[in-house]
Order: structure tokens, then sequence, then C-alpha cells
């Protein structure tokens, strides 16, 4: 039986923590990317208007993951974007996506909070016993 | 928190004794209730900070700690370069800086009774907030590093506020030693249209009333009578320090081992203050500082033309302005002589007492204002710094009320409309772009500040001086 994708909050303290699971690697980095848009706002409401490009490189699929997070923070703050969609590959220690959305707008997206950066809290990318794939972390806000 | 884990000096202070690897006791500051609520995380983040090198007398928390990212929020720890003391990323946060400035008006709640409506209306036009908002200024690449080098001198040199509003505010408004070409082009284009942004999650613009003065020589001194309208903004380095502080944890994170360090957690990421990486961060650092200083110099002076337009009598004059995310170098006693420390604070205040040689002239013979900010619908405290916080915390307290329940939680309980109606009941006006920031920040997801600010001040760390209740409240 195939693993279902899917993505989710958790809590912790004063922030909040994003999960993505999936059938592959490449899957579950590309729910945690939902769960981002999450905290932000409800992925369904944000149009497939623009893509953007998005590559990274880290030495273990932990900090992969952290600098994904981090270089979509970084695209959604200086394009003043959401994203609602992500297509994932990784090779080896290199990620390279597309991401597709379109510019914030606070009446019908209602963003809840902005964020500032993915964190090593709970840091944590790996097999489940199911052979799925899991990814999570906490994000500050 | 498992009380039976900590040593009990007093009714409010706590020690974790040093085990295994630390090199110095943890010190908590609560009381009974408050440290029994502190999450267990919390007693494992200060033992951790213990372990650090260089550290000098303690691991501090204040008595808002919470559980962070690497220290805890609420953690104070200073190190000694000179015995391999560390700078730490993960100590200072992620959003560098950030902290509160509160400003008198001249006007009592009669003045502005009638006119509240057009104020939070006027005041929600001119700061931006939220996400995706951006300022009026945009900078260039030249203007960018005048910027982080000058901070708030550099936003009154532009015409934002005046030169007597950089005597109060810390470091003189320009914090020395930044070194904009440590700022990487990314954390550059992160804060291009940020400037004189409020940005959102626990930051705010309030309207607020002081409704009880506890020290009346202190607040007369600070001109706070009760029934006074005042004017406080949180808020911190945006996008700029958000970006240094990702890109210095990771670089910390990766390049410990080669420094010899084994962090007890990795995002304790840090560096020797006399190393290439070190010094690096404290110039990225520091301009993030000036970044916030001039953000908070810039909405200063949009809050100012709002008011004018609606209340033209009222004068709004700088009392102080505050950080509680910083790494600083400062003179401390140790052992009998004095030296000069990298002092971390995340998530607390700085609280000099009087006599301290780096307090402006106004306040020296008093203490510096310590600002604590609260929520949309308690109350927010303004104490002053003791004399007895450098022995106890290198000149310390804490800033806040801390969140007691998870956004998640928060916004199962509440929505957006109800937290603003309700609030709107006790004459209390919510402004915000975004419902579900306001439920997320509703003000039951909070800690009670006051039992935060008086075990403040039964540990020695500040004094309390006025209790500030909002009227109008701009959130992101």
């Amino acid at each position: 039986m195939s693993i279902a994708a899917r993505w989710e909050h958790f809590d912790h303290g004063a922030d909040i923590g994003v999960r993505g699971v999936g059938p592959t690697k490449q899957a579950a980095f590309e729910q945690i990317a939902l769960a981002l848009t999450g905290v932000m706002t409800d992925p369904a409401t944000v149009r497939l208007q623009v893509a953007v490009e998005i590559g990274c490189e880290a030495p273990t699929d932990e900090l992969l993951v952290v600098d994904w997070l981090n270089a979509l923070v970084y695209e959604m703050a200086t394009r003043h974007m959401l994203f609602g969609t992500f297509a994932v590959t990784i090779e080896g220690s290199r990620l390279n996506a597309t991401a597709w959305g379109e510019r914030v707008d606070a009446v019908r997206h209602e963003p809840a909070v902005e964020i500032k950066g993915a964190t090593y809290t709970e840091l944590r990318v790996g097999r489940q016993e199911d052979g799925g794939w899991l990814a999570q972390c906490v994000v500050d806000v | 928190m498992d009380l039976s884990l900590l040593t009990r000096k007093s009714d409010i202070e706590w020690w974790i004794e040093p085990h295994g690897r630390m090199r110095v006791p943890g010190i908590i500051y609560a009381t009974e209730a408050l440290a029994r609520e502190m999450d267990a995380k919390v007693y494992q983040q200060v033992t951790n900070v213990a372990m650090l090198p260089g550290i000098e007398r303690a691991s501090y928390a204040m008595p808002d700690a919470h559980w962070g990212y690497g220290f805890p929020i609420g953690g104070v720890a200073a190190f000694d370069a000179d015995r391999g003391g560390v700078v730490s990323a993960g100590g200072v946060g992620f959003d560098i800086s950030c902290g509160v400035r509160t400003l008198c008006t001249g006007l009592t709640f009669q003045d502005i009774e009638l006119l509240k409506k057009p104020l939070a209306h006027e005041l929600s036009r001119s700061v931006p907030a939220g996400v995706g908002s951006v300022g009026r200024l945009h900078l260039d690449d030249r203007e960018m590093d005048a910027m982080l080098a000058g901070g708030a001198r550099w936003a009154v040199e532009r015409g934002y506020g005046t030169a007597a509003d950089l005597e109060r505010i810390e470091e003189h408004g320009c914090m020395a030693g930044a070194k904009p070409e440590e700022v990487s082009a990314h954390a550059k284009k992160r804060q291009r249209d940020e400037m004189g942004t409020l940005g959102s999650g626990n930051h705010y613009l309030e309207v607020q009333q002081v409704v009880k003065v506890f020290d009346p020589a202190v607040a007369s001194a600070f001109h706070l009578r009760e029934r006074d309208i005042v004017v406080s903004i949180h808020c911190g380095s945006r996008g700029l320090g958000h970006q240094i502080g990702t890109e210095f944890l990771k670089q910390m994170a990766v390049s410990a081992k080669d420094y010899g360090i084994d962090l007890p957690d990795r995002e304790l990421a840090c560096a020797p203050i006399d190393s290439p990486l070190g010094e690096a961060y404290l110039g990225a650092m520091r301009s993030a500082i000036n970044c916030a200083l001039a953000n908070r110099q810039i909405i200063t002076h949009l809050v100012r033309k709002a008011f004018a337009q609606i209340v033209p009598t009222a004068e709004l004059s700088l009392l102080y302005d505050v950080s509680h995310n910083t790494c600083k170098v400062e003179s401390h006693q140790i052992d009998g002589g004095v030296k000069r420390l990298f002092v971390h604070r995340k998530g607390a205040t700085r609280a000099f007492g009087p006599g301290h040689p780096d307090l402006p002239a106004a306040f020296s013979s008093i203490g510096q204002p310590v600002l604590i900010g609260g929520t949309m619908g308690t109350a927010s405290y303004i104490l002053v710094g003791s004399l007895d916080s450098l022995a106890r915390s290198f000149g310390s307290s804490c800033h806040g009320a801390g969140r007691s329940m998870s956004r998640h939680q928060a916004l199962k309980q509440w929505s957006g409309r109800q937290v603003i109606d309700e609030l709107a009941s006790r004459g209390i006006l919510i402004r915000s772009p975004s419902p579900r920031g306001v439920a997320e920040e509703a003000p039951g997801a909070y800690k009670d500040v006051a039992a935060v600010v008086d075990a403040a001040d039964r540990a020695g760390l500040s004094r309390t001086v006025a209790r500030l209740e909002p009227i109008v409240c701009i959130k992101g």
C-alpha cells in the first residue's frame, strides 16, 4: 500500500512545528513546504500564477530540509509571495525545486504571521516504519 | 519543570547545581508557581548554556523563561573572550534586537476618549503591518550600508525624528562596531522594502493608558502619571535580522567542531569571540541592531505624523528604547575585578540601575526604564533597573509574558472576530489585516504578565513603576 502524502503542524511553545509525510523523500519535502505555507494561510487559497525555481545544497538531509524551508522563506519575503504547490527533485546532497504561487493578497489570504526562519529544533528527516518518509522541524514566527 | 531537580536558594531563586559538563550553575529567578509552569526544556537549555566555553558566573533564566532555540527565551549568559568565550547566534536569536520603545504623548485619557476610532484608523493606515506589507522607504545599496552603520542616528539624519530621541535609545541610537560588509546580499535584499514596517506575530503598536503607578517618585522622573496616554512599539530588525540569524546559525553549527567546540545542542551554534567567524557575526549582528533601531525610529516618525493628524496637541517624546535579543560588550565585576564580557540576552531586557555609566544623563540617578510588553487584552509594565541586577543577572530582567498556549491551540479556541469583538466591548480597538493572526495572539494564549513582573521585582532584577493598559492595538 502506498503512503499518502500529507502535511500537518505540531505544537511548540511560542512557535509552530511543520511536518511533511510522503512515499518518497521528495514527497515529504514537498509536503513540509505546504505545511510552511499553512502557517501563514490555507494553501488551497493560493493561485498558481508564477513559478519560482529554487536550488540548495547541504551535507545532510536534515540540513537540506532547513535550507529548503529557509530558501522558501527568503523567496516569499523578497517577492512578497505565497506558494501553493511544489515539485522537488533531490539528487545526492542537491535539491532543485519549482514553487508555484502568487503575490500576497491580504484580503483573500488573510495571512496570519510571517515566518522568520526554519530552526534545528525537533528537526528530523528519515524513513518511518511503514516505509514512508517524514521531514519536520520548528519554524520561528 | 520538576522542582526536585533544583536547589531552592530562596522563594525566588532556584539553582541547577553544576553537573556533567556544566562549567557554572544554572540560576532561575521565578516564584514557585512560575518555576513549576516552566517547560522541562527550560531546565535542559539552561543546563546546556552552562556548558559553553568561557561562560562566567552562571547561566540565567528570567521569570518569563520558556522553551527557545538553544538558549531558553528569557536566557542570559556572559562570556569572556580571554577564557575562550563564545558568541552564539542561537543566544541572540532570529529577531536580532527585537525590542520595545515607549513614547509619552502629553495627553490624558480624556483627550483621546472620543478620538480613539479615527486614531486607530490613522495609525493602521500609517504604519505598514502584516505579511507582505512594504514600507514607503526603499534603500539602495549605499543607503542600506549607511543605515546598517548608523542605526537610529541615520534615521534622524534623514528626517525621521529628532536628535533628542537619540539620547533615549540604548547605545545612544547607534550600535558601535557594526560591519555592513559582513551582512549578506540576501539579508540586505530581504530588508530593502521592509524599513518602517511592524511585522507580525507578537509585534504590535499600542496606544496605552497608565492605569496604576506603583512608584510615584520614579514615575514622576519618567513623566508618567495615572491616566496619561503613552504609545509603545514592539518590533525588531525585520527580514534582515532573520536572514543573518539563519545564515550564521548554520555556519556556526557546521564549523563548531573545527573550533573544538562540542555543542550540547546544534541550536547553541556558536564560535569563539576572537575567531574570524565570531568577529564576522558580531559585525553583522551589530548591523542588525542598528537596523532595528532605525526601524523603530522610522515607525516613531509615522506615529507622530498620525497623531498630528488626529490630536494636534499631542507631543510625542521618547521615554526609552530597549532591545531584548542582543549580545553586547559590557564591563562586569567578576571575582573582585572588572572584566569585559559578551553578554547575551535572549528574550531578556537590560536593566541597569542608578549610576551605571552606560545610561543617558536623564536616568543616571534613577536607573533605566525597563519596558515589558504584555498582550493586547491585558497590560504592559514599565519597570526601573536596579543596582542589585548587576550582581544577580548581569543587569538583566524579564521581557514579556511568554506564551502559555501554542498558536495551534489558540486557533482552535478562538476566532479573530470573537477576540476583536470581546476586546471592543472592553474599549480596546484592534486593527489588523489578519483575523487569524489576532486569534493566534489572543490574550488568553499568554501567561499572566503581572506574575512575571512581580517575580522580577521580588528577585531584585528591576522594580515595578507603572502598569499600562491598551486602548488601541495595531497588529500585523
